[in-house]
Parts: C-alpha cells; structure tokens; sequence
C-alpha cells in the first residue's frame, strides 16, 4: 500500500484505460449483434446498416477504438439513442444526485462505524460486544436492495398505514416532491432531505455493519500494542487510551478500506437508486440498459470507474495525512 | 492433500462453519427433493382469487397446507423459493468456479512467470479491482440478451481478482521452495512442475476466497435478477422473486420476504464457513 503518488497515478490511469477498453471490447466481441438487439429482429438489413453506421460500427476496428478513446477523453460520448440528447448531458444531470447520495452515506458509514467499531472493541468480548458483532454480520449479509425494500415497507408503505406521526413518514421515490420548486427554501431543503432518508439509510446501514466489523477489529489489534500499554503505564484514562492511541493508530488501516469499498458502494449505488427511483448514474445506466442505449451504457460504466479512481486517489490523500509516515519512501 | 483435509477439519470444529455448512446441505438437499415431494403444483391458476396472498402456515380453500404462504396467482412460496434455489444455487457455484478458475490461472501465470508477465497481470488485477461490479456486470448483459448463462458467464469474469491476487502471492512464495527446486533440478519441465508441485500447495487461500466468491455471486445474481437482467422468465431465482412481491409488501410481505431472507442466509453461511478456513489457515501459520 506504501506506494509512492506516480505510481498511483499511473495505474489511476490505467485503470480508467482498462474501464474504456473493456467497454470497447465488449461491444465488439460479445457474439451476436447488438445493433439487431438495439432495432428487433423485424428490423430489415438496410435499417441495420444504417444504424451500423451512424454508429459508426462498419469502419474498422482499430480506427473505432482509436476513435473512441479520444471521444471518451474529450467528453464527447454520443448521443443518448432513447433520449435524443448528448450523453454528457444525461450523465451531467445524473452526477450531482449520485454524488450527493454518495457523499452523505460514506459520511454516514464512517462516523457509525467507527463509533460502533470502537464501542465495540472497548467493552470487547463483552455480551453487548458479542450481540452487536452478531447483527452486523447479518446486516452485512443483506442485500441493499433487501434492506432498501424493508425501509420502505416500514417507513414509506407501514408509517402511512399505522398512522405515525409525519416525521416519521418517509418518501420512497424520487430526489424532490411534486412542486418542490415553488416551497420556500427552508422547506425545499427540508423536502430534499426527506427524500434523501430512505436511500441513505439503506446505504449507511450495510456501510455502518462492514465498517464497524473492520474498525473493531483494526482497535483490538492496536490495543494489544506495546504503546498502549506505555500509555496505560503512564496512567492515561482508558478512554484517553483508547481515543487518542488505539483508535487514532487504526485510522490508516481504516481509511485504506475505504478505497475497497469504494467499488462496492457504487454497486449497491445502482440498487438503491432503481428501488427510490432516485435521479442518479445508477438508475440513468438500469434505465439505459433496458432501453439498449449502448451509447449511455458504455459512458456511464467508464464515469463510474472513474468515481472509484477519484476516490481511490482522495482515500491515498487522506490516509496520507492521518499517517505521516506513509507517501514516504520507506 | 492432507493440509486441505486438516483445513476443512479445523474449520468444522467452529459451531458458525458447522452452522452454515449444515444450512447449505439443508438446502440443496430441499432444493433437489423438495419440488418433487410437495404435493401440490408450484405454479397454478385454478382459482387463483381463492388462493391468492394466503399467509403463512395458512390453508387455502382446496384445503393445501403453505408452509410460507402464497403469492399474488395463488402459487405455494415455499415451492417456488425451493425451485428459485435451484437456480439460485447452480448460477452462483458455477459463476464462483468460473472465476475461480480464470483467478487460479491469472495467478498462478503471473507468480509463476515473474518478470514483465507478472507485472501486467498485477496491474490488470489491480485496475480489475478498482471497478466497480453491478455498472459493469449491467454492460454485459445489455449487449447480450439477459439469461442465466450470461449471468453466470458475466459474474465469472468479473470476480476472479481476489483470488487471483492469493492465488500469486502463493505461488510466487512456493517457487523457491526446496521441493520445488528439487523437482526442476531433475529436470521436469516447468509446466509439470507448476501444475504438478506447486499449484496443488498454493489453492488453500484460494478456497477461502472461492466460498465468499460463492455467496458474493448468489447475492449479486439475485440482484441483477431483481432489476430484471438475471434469470428470465419462465426460470425464477430468487432475485425475481423479491422483484415480484415488491408491489404487495404490505398486504402479503412473506412473498418478498422469504426469498430475501434465503439469500441473506446463504451469503451468511458461505462467509462463516470462509471465516472458519480463514482463522483455521492463520491459526496453522501463526503457531
């Protein structure tokens, strides 16, 4: 993990390279046609061929790749063939809702599951300890659509029937509600927020479970470090201890998950925004997917690739600064 | 050999392995027999408004017992969830042996070769695991038509990293071994030497990797079935199943309950018997 910042940059690079190459071979190498999966098999040939080329998929292959890797790399990415608009457009207006959502629910994962993680490993072994390290393995083993689906069930469809008070009610779908435009600001953020609960909580939760698991155990392992037992020695409050020793020397670790989970995040991102039918990346590449609008496909795969590099590259960034040690030749 | 036997004895003796393990053999035990032994149809449509959305441990009007309940045509959810395990089952061993296999070569090729093939192949793998899974598994099947040989096909190729990774570090650590370079001093070709000394000590990691790919698979295909571009219809996995009962949560929530609470129970099982191989390989290094 020590490694120096080229480097991480160079395999940034070719990661995102990978992405846009594995985008490209896979629409040319998957057998069949997906031109004719795009048009029905009623389609006649000559409506094939023109859609071939005005996709430009009848020239050659090398010339296309060529071609597309500098269309990816100056944002020119096509036009969206359900939507009739650039795909750089349809992708700009799904960003900002998935990095929102994105963004509240790794905030979210961190402070829980740190604050679990380390609760946990304070009273380790301890009944509590045993009960929570049983209910974040199965939180963790849910899928987020599950947990999605119960969120709504109780909070969306159960809140409504069981009569609980509004505040406790939550919006299922969509980023804003009807008319959200015409409330006055404190209410349209207020609406936001309701309707950001949902999809956070499902995230948070299954984030919050893993994070707690590594965190707890990332603690354990450094309370057992002969620095510890300097610090208790000195007669340092265990709480002091464990906050500013043990919990403060297992952030590195910690931040280095991060960039793993990074991936899976925006995994459970595409899930999540199709049950709450939330505007994002995710629900744009279901929606593409369906409607076979390969152009949006293949964009918002490398954009999702790149989210991770960023914040693979920022996760580097960070542990680097909670371990001065690291970033260092060793 | 017997390393692995001593592996899969000491994870045995963890009560949430054996949990897990006797869950798993529970299931597809009911997964292959269970079909053929309840009485009544799996799916049916003789008086569907009399027998539709029974609750569980209910009998419905033709005087059949369900165990789990109904669905929206009146079909038994138990039997449906015991036919979507067949699916759900076969899909993920086969997509977790699919990447188990791509992982094992990776590694092995790139521990074994050094140089400039290692180089490429780490980088690759490194880049490979920084993608995220579901965007790129939806570009797969939106090229193809969605089935579940793609599933199987598309989750095999896209999780083949970690083990590959295990599967390197290995066989890069077994190369200078002793007995290895006993066996390429008396001239075995190195190809025999890979598969015949080597590969067979460096699998261990491996299997650990492969029982998480196992439940990661089950869990990604029923998702990818949910949104509808897994299993198609007339096949049901359990994926679908949730997806169907999602729009009767609250009069019949059994109907998209019980399948989820069959993955999340599968995935769990799989990732005890992992922790359990995990600890037991630890405990054998550390002491």
């Amino acid at each position: 993990m020590r490694t120096a910042l080229p480097r991480r940059l160079l395999l940034a690079a070719l990661t995102v390279l990978l992405v846009v190459t594995a985008t490209f071979a896979a629409l040319h190498l998957v057998p069949g046609e997906p031109v004719r999966l795009f048009l029905g098999p009623a389609a006649d040939p000559a409506t094939v061929a023109a859609t071939r080329h005005a996709l430009g998929l009848d020239r050659p292959l090398p010339v296309q790749y060529v071609e597309w890797l500098t269309r990816f790399a100056t944002g020119r990415w096509g036009t969206s063939i359900a939507q009739q608009r650039p795909v750089s457009a349809v992708l700009g207006d799904a960003l900002g809702p998935t990095l929102l959502l994105v963004g509240a629910s790794l905030l979210l994962t961190y402070l829980g599951g740190t604050l679990v993680g380390a609760w946990q490993a304070a009273r380790r072994s301890s009944r509590a300890d045993a009960a929570v390290t049983a209910a974040t393995a199965v939180l963790y083993a849910l899928p987020s659509y599950v947990v999605a689906l119960g969120l709504v069930a109780v909070f969306a469809y159960g809140a409504a029937l069981w009569r609980w008070p509004p505040i406790l009610r939550f919006p299922a779908f969509g980023a804003t509600g009807l008319g959200a435009d015409l409330l006055p600001p404190g209410s349209r953020l207020a609406d936001r927020l309701r309707h950001l609960a949902l999809p956070v909580a499902t995230l948070a939760i299954v984030g919050v479970a893993g994070t707690a698991r590594f965190v707890r155990g990332a603690v354990v392992g450094a309370l057992r470090q002969p620095y510890v037992r300097a610090a208790r020695a000195k007669g340092l409050r265990e709480s002091r201890v464990l906050l500013r020793h043990a919990l403060r020397n297992s952030l590195g670790p910690v931040l280095a998950l991060f960039g793993l989970q990074l991936p899976a995040l925006f995994s459970g991102v595409v899930f999540v925004e199709s049950i709450f039918a939330w505007p994002g990346l995710g629900r744009v590449t279901v929606q593409a997917v369906l409607a076979r609008d390969y152009p949006v496909v293949m964009a918002s795969t490398a954009v999702f690739a790149v989210l991770v590099v960023a914040g693979n590259l920022l996760a580097d960034a960070l542990a680097a600064l909670a371990d001065p040690r690291r970033g260092r030749p060793a | 050999m017997s390393a692995r036997g001593g592996l899969l004895v000491a994870a045995w003796s963890d009560p949430k392995a054996r949990t897990g393990a006797v869950l798993l053999a529970v299931l597809v035990v009911a997964a292959v027999a269970g079909p053929l032994a309840l009485a009544h149809p799996a799916s049916g449509f003789a008086d569907v408004v009399a027998r539709r959305f029974a609750g569980p441990l209910s009998r419905t009007p033709d005087g059949v017992w369900h165990v789990l309940g109904t669905d929206r045509f009146g079909r038994d959810v138990l039997a449906r969830l015991l036919l979507g395990a067949r699916i759900s089952l076969a899909v993920g061993v086969l997509a977790a042996l699919v990447s188990t296999a791509v992982g094992v070569g990776a590694g092995a090729l790139a521990g074994y070769a050094g140089g400039a093939t290692d180089r490429a192949i780490v980088a690759v793998t490194d880049a490979a695991l920084a993608i995220p899974r579901v965007p790129f598994l939806l570009l797969l099947v939106a090229l193809v038509e969605p089935g579940a040989a793609v599933t199987v096909l598309a989750l095999g190729v896209t999780g083949w990293m970690t083990v590959a990774r295990l599967v390197r570090s290995e066989v890069r650590s077994l190369a200078v071994r002793e007995f290895v370079q006993a066996a390429r001093a008396l001239g075995v070709p190195p190809l025999r030497v890979l598969l015949a000394h080597v590969l067979p000590n460096a699998l261990t990691p491996a299997l650990v990797a492969a029982a998480l790919g196992v439940g990661s698979a089950i869990m990604l295909e029923a998702g990818l079935s949910f949104l509808g571009l897994g299993v198609q219809p007339p096949l049901s996995s359990w994926g679908s199943m949730i997806a169907s009962g999602r729009d009767a949560l609250m009069i019949a929530p059994w109907v998209s309950l019980a399948p989820a609470a069959a993955v999340a129970l599968v995935v769990l099982a799989f990732s005890w018997i992992a922790d359990a191989m995990e600890s037991a390989i630890a405990g054998g290094r550390g002491a």
